[in-house]
């Protein structure tokens, strides 16, 4: 058989090659060569063989018949072949075929070879893809070469030793010794992939990382040797640009970060430095930039004085009238991660990133548009949202949709009216109307409702907004609602904000039916339009009209339209009499916490009137299947017995007492009984679910009470009544501390007679924060099917100004709702 | 941690592909062409900083690219890595493949792929930065050569 070609003719081929066919096919024929070729099992070509087969790899080719040609060629003499062998492991294996497995046993050979480069190949190949067990069984090889005073070795085997403690976390404490030494090499290799261990470790163990702040003392260490670096003067061999060694500074900038975080000693031992490089260095090149940059990134991050952070800021606004791109584009990206720390630094420099919104590049676009949403406040909100829609409409699709959550989110927050508001959104809706997120619309209706004096402009609005474009289904959804809702005010013409316009009610209709025949209608659409024309049923006069919509719809094709449109025409025959009440105009819904658009909100359940079945107002039906997903939120959790077992420095026996109490409500302590009061009957605990705050529960009109006030620490009951189980009262315990000092380990007990259940869940922190700044809270239901009048018995524990304190107390004075 | 280092000229032809975490061939052969359809789009005057595409670990991972002559060179990285700093150390790479190949052109790399990993195994380990200095870097490398040459005359 002829001699292998080289690699280069192989490549001379390929490039003649005129069609991706043509390629295929030499490729193949080259394969079949190579195959029969292994077959032969010729030790001389081999190589030539394995790197051909690496470089048709790289064009996409199927490789995977040399991988074991690759384990025989590290395993034999010759550095040639190791060499091929070990780049061919790299690509072509992986950890997931159990064929690597076979090259332990070389690389441990290897790892103990005279020559230094076999030692690095080795090395290097275990850094790049040893498995878990390969990093196992070989790390002492590792931990002995760290210690070799070859600098060529010992800067691959610090690389090596951080593969391994990924892989291998818990191999970490083995190379601690031996990086003891590493920091006072000269060699700049050793000392910049030293760092990089020790930020590795640093990263991965808290434990690590103290030791290395207060045992070894690492900061001024590194303090020194970046002072050297940034004193020594001109050093050819590594100098970037005219920078002594940029990368090893930036390195230890990092590595001084996390030494420097949350820890006042470090940080103090690091200013002077910071200062001095943030000062010194020279910022014409790239290099200089790249030092400075870190350098903020670690002054933010650490405990630095007031002065220096100013400094780093203004070194990010310098930056950021660079004319340099990607030094905006770094400015930008630190700038978002300080504005929450610095934010009135920062924004000073609003009117700099404003203007990158305009920049052509996308990369800076984008941080500047999450930037700018950072700097909204109160203030600059008109101005900023000028700039911001005006953005919205000339950026790029892939933006308009984070833009849109962001406008309304800063629009909720900040808005100075209800107009302005309303304008906004508006606004938002009618330039980027298909881009907004769907949950937004149910957001926005309920924003409608809640400001009652600009329905009649509202509606209006949207009306006129509907005659022009019916196309964005947020914009049409939200409009069909207020017209559904408010288009009585439409047709008599009663806004005051603006113009009225002289709309009558065929005019509306035949608007709203044109929706609901539009191809350009979704489903939902139709649904929100349908129901649109049944409201208007009691506000507009042309019933007759409505009438014969609703029953052309009852044999729609779409099952939700068929159905809303049969229960309707139900309405109109049947229940004639209840259609007033039930298509009324809606309430004013409560807000919960908003998070903005982007969280579903929980009270709004239906927005359209519900089937006539219930009597109630549509509200306060929750939709079923929000209620289960409470339901099993609530089965999750666990159910914590009355007395609290997270507190494990409570002594057992205070439970004890306190349960002898049940009995007779005497103070006497006398052997403990089983605690009888925790209950884990599933069906009762799942009953109660107004304990969740996301509930909006129209009975809870009992009123708050104080159960106990001493010393300080004050504890109020507030009372919520579960809606299935009338029996269950809830009852929110809040304590507040008016004392100068903080009450630790606070622990809140209570006991109830016989005839009554008890159940405690777990409170939201054991600590209450001195001079009211915050309470804990906790949530108890009580079982009273007896309906006897409630009394309870509550112990209190905490620490206070070094000091335990413990208290019983009686409480009588239940309201009478709460247990009629 | 470096991701992965890509090159490809104006055309998207691979010319040096090296991946630090594991991709199946398919993965590695869509990275390579969606990298290059996100990089040729962009303008030259732009920065040289991209969010990763999908394939390669969507917004975490950045790619920060530079474009020499009629090559792409492409680093992705996550974000323990200065994003100034790699585009310094993809500066030093093309000096040092300048210097070993005296002025290096798309066709020595083409030519060779496997030089071109050796230079860059002295350079970049397991993800990781391993050396910055150019001379030390090509003293070793040559050292490693005239190893395989001095084989060769065996």
């Amino acid at each position: 058989m002829p001699a292998p070609i080289r690699l280069r003719e192989l490549i001379r081929t390929i490039r003649t090659a005129r069609t991706q066919a043509e390629e295929r096919e030499m490729i193949q024929k080259e394969c079949a060569a190579i195959r029969s070729s292994f077959r032969e099992e010729d030790n001389t070509y081999r190589c030539r063989n394995v790197a051909k087969l690496l470089y048709m790899h790289m064009l996409g080719y199927p490789a995977h018949f040399g991988q074991l040609e690759c384990l025989k060629l590290i395993a034999s003499q010759k550095f040639t072949d190791k060499r091929i062998g070990y780049l061919g492991a790299m690509l072509l294996l992986d950890e997931r075929q159990d064929v690597h497995l076979l090259m332990t046993n070389c690389i441990k050979n290897d790892l103990n070879h005279s020559t230094q480069y076999v030692q690095g190949l080795a090395l290097c190949t275990l850094g790049c893809m040893g498995s878990s067990e390969m990093c196992r069984d070989l790390a002492g090889e590792v931990e002995k070469l760290l210690k070799t005073s070859n600098s060529y070795l010992r800067k691959k085997a610090a690389l090596c030793a951080v593969h391994v403690i990924r892989k291998v976390p818990e191999l970490m404490e083995m190379f601690l010794p031996a990086t003891k030494n590493l920091l006072s090499e000269k060699n700049h290799g050793v000392l910049h992939t030293s760092v990089v261990l020790l930020t590795e470790m640093c990263e991965r163990s808290p434990d690590m990382l103290l030791h290395f702040r207060k045992v070894w003392i690492l900061v001024p260490q590194l303090v020194r040797i970046l002072k050297n670096l940034i004193m020594s003067g001109y050093s050819p061999e590594h100098d970037v640009s005219g920078i002594s060694d940029p990368f090893l500074q930036v390195r230890i900038l990092r590595l001084l970060r996390i030494l420097g975080r949350s820890d006042d000693d470090s940080s103090e031992a690091m200013n002077d430095i910071l200062a001095q490089v943030a000062t010194n260095t020279e910022t014409s090149k790239n290099v200089g930039n790249a030092i400075l940059y870190e350098t903020v990134l670690t002054i933010m991050d650490i405990k630095s004085e007031s002065g220096l952070r100013v400094l780093a800021i203004n070194i990010l606004g310098r930056f950021l009238l660079n004319n340099d791109k990607n030094i905006r584009y770094v400015a930008l990206t630190s700038l978002l991660k300080t504005v929450q720390t610095d934010h009135n630094a920062v924004q000073r420099h609003r009117s700099t990133i404003v203007d990158c919104l305009k920049d052509l590049d996308v990369s800076i676009k984008r941080r500047a548009m999450e930037l700018s949403f950072a700097l909204v406040n109160g203030n600059n909100i008109r101005g900023m949202m000028k700039e911001l829609l005006y953005f919205l409409d000339s950026c790029d699709p892939e933006f308009k949709a984070d833009c849109a959550s962001g406008v309304f989110l800063a629009a909720e927050k900040y808005a100075p009216s209800k107009r302005w508001h309303i304008d906004t959104i508006m606004r938002v809706l009618t330039t980027a109307g298909s881009y907004v997120r769907d949950d937004s619309v149910p957001n926005l209706i309920q924003l409608i409702t809640n400001s009652v004096e600009m329905h009649a402009y509202t509606v209006q609005r949207l009306y006129k907004a509907l005659l022009d474009d019916i196309s964005q289904q947020p914009l049409v959804q939200v409009s069909s609602w207020c017209i559904g809702e408010y288009g009585d005010l439409l047709v008599s013409g009663q806004c005051e904000e603006e113009e009225p316009i002289q709309v009558t009610e065929d005019e509306v209709l035949d608007v709203l039916e044109g929706l609901l025949v539009s191809n350009l209608s979704t489903p939902v659409t139709r649904g929100y339009s349908l129901t649109a024309i049944m409201k208007l049923s009691t506000r507009f006069s042309s019933v007759n009209r409505i009438k014969k919509v609703v029953s052309i719809y009852g044999s729609s094709i779409d099952v939700e339209l068929q159905q809303r449109a049969v229960e309707y025409n139900a309405l109109f025959k049947k229940y004639d009499h209840m259609r007033p009440a039930l298509l009324e105009r809606m309430p004013i819904m409560e807000k919960t916490a908003s998070n903005g658009p982007t969280e579903i909100v929980q009270t709004n359940g239906e927005t359209e009137p519900s089937v006539p079945d219930t009597k109630h107002p549509p509200l306060v039906t929750q939709p079923a299947n929000q209620a289960n997903d409470l339901l099993d939120l609530l089965g999750g959790n666990d159910v914590v017995p009355v007395i609290q077992t997270t507190l494990p420095t409570k002594p057992a026996s205070a439970g004890g007492e306190l349960l002898d109490l049940l009995g007779d409500l005497s103070l006497s302590s006398g052997p403990a009984p089983a605690p009888s009061v925790p209950i884990s009957q599933p069906p009762f605990l799942l009953d109660g679910l107004s304990s969740q705050p996301l509930f909006n529960d129209i009975s809870a009109a009992i009123p708050p009470m104080t159960a106990y006030s001493k010393n300080g620490l004050k504890i109020e009951f507030t009372f919520e009544r579960a809606n299935p189980n009338p029996n269950i009262a809830v009852i929110t315990i809040h304590a507040t501390n008016t004392t100068e000092a903080d009450m630790t380990e606070f622990v809140f007990q209570a006991a109830v007679p016989k005839t009554f259940q008890l159940q405690l869940l777990s409170p939201s922190s054991n600590m209450v924060p001195a001079l009211n700044q915050g309470s804990v809270t906790q949530v108890i239901r009580v079982l009273n099917p007896q309906k006897q009048q409630l009394r309870m018995r509550v112990k209190l524990t905490y620490t206070h100004k070094g000091s335990p304190v413990q208290d019983l107390a009686e409480v009588n004075n239940f309201p009478p709702q709460s247990w009629q | 941690m470096i991701k992965a280092i890509l090159i490809f000229n104006n055309h998207g032809k691979p010319r040096l592909s090296k991946f630090y975490e594991h991709y199946s061939e398919d993965t590695e052969q869509q990275i390579i062409r969606e990298t290059f359809h996100l990089v040729s789009k962009r303008d030259e005057n732009v920065c040289n900083f991209l969010e990763g595409g999908m394939l390669i670990g969507g917004s975490e991972n950045k790619l920060i690219y530079r474009h020499y002559a009629t090559l792409y060179f492409v680093f992705c990285v996550d974000s323990s890595e200065s994003e100034l700093g790699i585009l310094d150390l993809i500066q030093v790479f093309v000096e040092t493949l300048d210097k070993c190949f005296e002025n290096v052109c798309e066709l020595d790399l083409i030519f060779h792929v496997d030089k071109v990993h050796n230079i860059l195994a002295e350079m970049v380990m397991g993800g990781m930065v391993l050396e910055t200095n150019m001379n030390e870097i090509i003293t070793q490398v040559d050292a490693q050569n005239k190893m395989e040459k001095s084989e060769v005359r065996l």
